[in-house]
């Protein structure tokens, strides 16, 4: 069975899906990140699906269990690269993909976890807890 | 039977893992390709085949899938045929429902699908299987 190899790239665990994964490697996929999020402590996770032709409900759903596993080991998700043609069969699909934080390729996903993690850090030390944070939502 | 760019005008896979989903989404690309259809209609049509694999093999216990190069006249299309022998779908109009399902899915795999092609036909019996049969036309 092919795996997806996880990437630390500084702070962040980078995954770039070049295969047409089988069921089984998705869920692979989504074990191996959770430990590796554990081992490192990165606080981000970017998902690069731009050699993806399709994104089916299995694949969507596992996005939406990556993104919400990462968010309870402190770890924001964001997906990035997704193909228009496959933007548009998702939403006809009827998988918007709610939850699921998106950017048009891997720079600008950095951005978005930067910024993402220097408001959370503002947060924290300006204003002790008179905030909730944000659930995590299910997928 | 091979047509002139070489992909044959009907192949059939069957359907016992995982590893079949990934080839009907391969030959169904192909033969997406080979007729013409849009990216977007390319895009569709595979995502609405990995679907309607994947219930054949997880509700049906596995089963066929026949790729068909159609024609009417002006139009080319292709066309796929699920089959299996399985415990079939009792009620219909449920299954058809966005967001029902008996295996812990999203449910959006039928009811979607159905929205992605140009035809759909499903012919269903308690007890004796499920076939369903859906084409996609150039525009
Ligand atoms: N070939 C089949 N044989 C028997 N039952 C089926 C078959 N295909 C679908 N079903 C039934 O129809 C329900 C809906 O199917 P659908 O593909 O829409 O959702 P799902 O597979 O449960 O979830 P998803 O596809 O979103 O991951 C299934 O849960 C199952 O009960
Ligand atoms: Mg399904």
């Amino acid at each position: 069975m092919d795996r997806v190899p996880v990437l630390k790239i500084g702070d962040i665990l980078l995954v770039s899906i070049q295969i047409d994964m089988e069921d089984q490697v998705a869920l692979q996929l989504q074990e191996d990140l959770a430990e590796k999020i554990v081992a490192t402590g990165c606080h981000g996770v970017i998902i690069d699906i731009s050699a993806l032709d399709i994104v089916d409900s299995f694949v969507g759903r596992t996005l939406a269990t990556i993104a919400s596993v990462s968010k309870v080991l402190d770890a924001d998700t964001v997906v990035v690269g997704m193909r228009p043609a496959v933007a548009i069969t998702l939403v006809e699909l009827g998988l918007s993909l709610p939850g699921i934080r998106t950017a048009l390729n891997v720079e600008l996903g950095m951005e978005l976890l930067a910024k993402a993690r220097a408001e959370l850090d503002w947060e924290a030390g300006d204003s002790g807890d008179d905030e909730d944070e944000p659930a995590v939502t299910a997928p | 039977m091979t047509t002139r760019d070489g992909v044959a005008a009907a192949e059939r896979i069957e359907v016992t893992s995982d590893q079949d989903v990934v080839r009907v989404r391969q030959l169904v690309r192909a033969t997406a390709v080979a007729v013409k259809l849009s990216l977007v209609d390319q895009t569709k049509v595979v995502t609405a085949a990995s679907e309607l694999a994947r219930n054949t093999l997880v509700y049906g216990g596995g089963g066929s899938v026949e790729v068909l190069r159609v024609e009417n006249g002006r139009r080319a299309g292709v066309k796929i045929v699920f089959a299996d022998q399985g415990p079939g779908i009792p009620d219909l109009d449920l299954a058809l429902t966005d967001g029902y399902t008996t295996g812990g899915g999203l449910g959006l795999g039928l009811s979607g699908a159905r929205r992605l092609v140009d035809e759909f036909e499903i012919d269903t019996e308690a007890g004796r299987g499920t076939t369903i049969s859906v084409t996609k036309w150039c525009r």
